[in-house]
């Protein structure tokens, strides 16, 4: 390993020139945290294919540069950024806008967020020590990821929210996530969501940046879902189209609580979505849906890791990647079954549509089961479009682009479905319709 | 109406049709029997636009128009309907977004306004009653969980909202039961008018007590070897293709 830790990439060695710049800038408290978190990340480095979590999402090879941290943006340069940002903007919601990692007040609604709920700044709870980052990082094996880690190390802003026993919050809280300028810069943003005993919450989160332009976000969204408690989460990457999009979602999961998580991709040169879900308490279920539309070179990585660790825990999985040109989509889908976890309802599925001869796909699901009484299972399918179908619309009138493009919404359609919000869900429809009339 | 001319058409090397000429009139109900692998589904495949079939030879003129020169989809623009022996299920597609996609693709093809939300709600629930399918199977996926008769229904339905000019109806009988067969038939009965012309393809004459055919085909070796009125169908009821298979070997 020693040899390998000298071999340091130019990236490498910049993230540690960076991280040097600025761990003076950090209050003593989350200083230990930071550098253990850096220190981590130092030992494995950027994470290349020969690391089997990374096999087919090669970081190390991707990322040539460290692309230095961005400033907060002035008043104006953020105004004009939200103005233009479109996701989820139709949608009566309480808004937290970041613009650059930078959580940017005056373009947010934190003077009228619901009953029930608190919204903090990551800065302001760091620097306080505020008890509830005690949730922090709520799932052992994502402390275990590089992405992660470095987020950990380098997060500059974000927000704790944390919603009180039983309130049940209608208004969808949005977080908008922004990138601008003209040169590569790198964000990192940290999330924390905490709902009490029965609390329920719709999170959207939307990513947009300017295309051309080599940014590296890493976002981190951390949540605690207490017994009975029920978190619905609708995610947008629109990002730039020469973005490295990295993200991690870790979420602890208490007794009979619920999580609903669907994560559209039609932006960045090359994303990683990571899922972390440790079903904690007893009967807690879960919903983990996710769709890729793909082009032009690019690859989107979907990770997922569902550790259930108590009994009669119920996931369902469902993954729908479109391809098209010389794209990659990547499927990596763990299920660990714990002893204790009987009764454990788990199924998986990762499908692929292949609109292209030079695209390819990459399903690697993995069951570790070591109860006796469980129900799980998982599947993967890769093909193009049924010529028979193709036929069939057209015979009806429907021309070949049109016929294509309504098999490719019906495909994707199966893992949006899931979306409970329904402004969320024909927003997300919206994109992958704009996506299809951009292809033709 | 349609005029088809000495067509030969192959598929992986099988010669399936052989210079079959067949000439339907404008309101003329057509029906075209015969046995087994004689080239019926197949005739009515290379009408739709399949892409699977070789043409060698001939031509299809609908009122003079090559069909054999266009898109599926722009034949179905032209006035050319296929209802299909096995309707396909598409999963994630809406019945009734499927049907205004249709409909409104091929308007936009014919060069007229595409139809107004309000138009087409009432242009598919007044079809939609004629043939006993009730709202809730036009809220599910296109065919999806439909049974055999439900399907069979619904390509009616489609071609009652489509208003084709020539519809050819693939072994619309096969799978139906003595009801569905009667709605099914009274649904075609109903859009027999001057203007739109069918061919009805089907083994049986049990159909044709329901839909009277103007003439009658026999088809053998993927050529018309007969042709007559509709007591033709009867004769062929009872004595069987048996005549024919012999003709074949010869």
């Amino acid at each position: 390993m020693a040899d390998i830790a000298n071999l340091r990439t130019n990236a490498e060695t910049g993230l540690s020139k960076l991280f040097e710049t600025a761990r003076a800038s950090f209050a003593t408290e989350e200083k230990i945290a930071r550098e253990e978190a850096f220190k981590f990340f130092e030992a494995t480095g950027l994470p290349s294919r020969r690391v089997e979590a990374f096999k087919y999402t090669d970081l190390r090879a991707a990322i040539t540069d460290a692309a230095p941290p961005a400033e907060t943006p002035s008043a104006e340069i953020a105004r004009s950024a939200s103005e233009a940002a479109k996701g989820f903007s139709g949608i009566e919601a309480v808004r937290l806008t970041f613009v650059n990692g930078h959580l940017i007040e005056a373009l947010s609604d934190l003077a009228r967020v619901p009953a029930g709920v608190s919204v903090r700044t990551l800065s302001a709870a760091l620097s306080a020590g505020d008890p509830l980052l005690k949730s922090l990082a709520p799932v052992a094996q994502a402390r275990e990821n590089p992405v992660y880690q470095l987020n950990a190390a380098f997060m500059a802003d974000g927000a704790l929210i944390s919603v009180e026993a039983g309130a049940k919050v209608e208004t969808p809280l949005h977080l908008r996530f922004v990138g601008t300028g003209g040169n590569a810069f790198s964000t990192a943003t940290r999330v924390l969501v905490a709902l009490a005993e029965g609390a329920e919450l719709t999170v959207l989160e939307s990513h947009e940046g300017p295309d051309g332009v080599a940014y590296q976000p890493n976002d981190a969204l951390d949540v605690t879902i207490a017994d009975g408690a029920a978190f619905r989460h609708t995610r947008l990457n629109a990002e730039g189209d020469a973005a490295i999009a990295l993200s991690t979602l870790s979420a602890r999961l208490g007794a009979a609580s619920h999580i609903e998580t669907v994560n559209l991709v039609t932006g960045a040169v090359l994303s990683r979505h990571q899922l972390y879900l440790h079903f904690a308490g007893e009967e807690a279920t879960a919903v983990v849906n996710g769709a890729a539309m793909l082009g032009h070179g690019r690859l989107a990585d979907s990770t997922l890791l569902a550790d259930h660790a108590a009994v009669g825990g119920v996931s369902r999985e469902m993954f729908k990647t479109v391809i098209d040109g010389d794209s990659t989509g990547v499927f990596q889908g763990k299920i660990i079954v714990r002893q204790v976890a009987q009764q454990t309802d788990g199924k998986m599925k990762s499908d692929c549509l292949l609109l292209s001869d030079e695209g390819q796909m990459m399903n690697k699901p993995e069951l570790e089961i070591f109860a006796d009484d469980v129900a799980c299972g998982h599947g993967a399918t890769c093909g193009a479009p049924d010529e028979e179908l193709l036929f069939y619309l057209r015979a009806r009138g429907l021309p070949k682009a049109e016929a294509e493009s309504l098999l490719v919404q019906a495909f994707v359609g199966e893992a949006i479905e899931a979306v409970t919000h329904e402004d969320a869900r024909a927003a997300l429809i919206g994109t992958i319709e704009a996506w299809l009339k951009a292809r033709h | 109406m349609l005029e088809i001319k000495n067509l030969v058409v192959q598929i992986e090397d099988n010669r399936i049709l052989n210079g079959l000429d067949l000439t339907v009139k404008d309101g003329e109900v057509a029906a075209i029997m015969g046995p087994n692998g004689s080239g019926k589904s197949t005739l009515s495949y290379v009408i739709a636009g399949k892409e699977d079939y070789e043409v060698l030879d001939g031509e299809i003129l609908l009122d003079g128009e090559n069909l054999l020169e266009m898109d599926p989809d722009a034949r179905a623009a032209a006035g050319v309907f296929l209802a299909f022996q096995y309707p396909l299920e598409i999963p994630g597609v809406g019945t009734m977004t499927f049907l205004k996609a249709c409909l409104n693709a091929q308007r936009r093809a014919r060069g007229e306004d595409e139809l107004s939300t309000p138009d087409f709600m009432r242009a598919v629930n007044g079809a939609a009653d004629k043939l006993e399918i009730n709202k809730e199977m036009l809220k599910r996926a296109l065919n999806v969980g439909f049974s055999g008769g439900e399907k069979k229904r619904m390509e009616i339905l489609q071609m009652a909202l489509l208003q084709p000019k020539f519809c050819v109806l693939d072994e619309t009988d096969s799978g139906l039961d003595i009801d569905a067969l009667r709605i099914v038939s009274e649904g075609v009965n109903a859009l027999r008018a001057q203007g739109r012309s069918f061919l009805v393809i089907t083994h049986y004459q049990r159909l044709l007590n329901h839909i009277v055919p103007d003439t009658v085909h026999v088809m053998s070796k993927g050529r018309i070897v007969k042709t007559g009125g509709k007591e033709l169908a009867l004769e062929l009821e009872a004595s069987g293709y048996a005549e024919y298979r012999t003709s074949e070997a010869a």
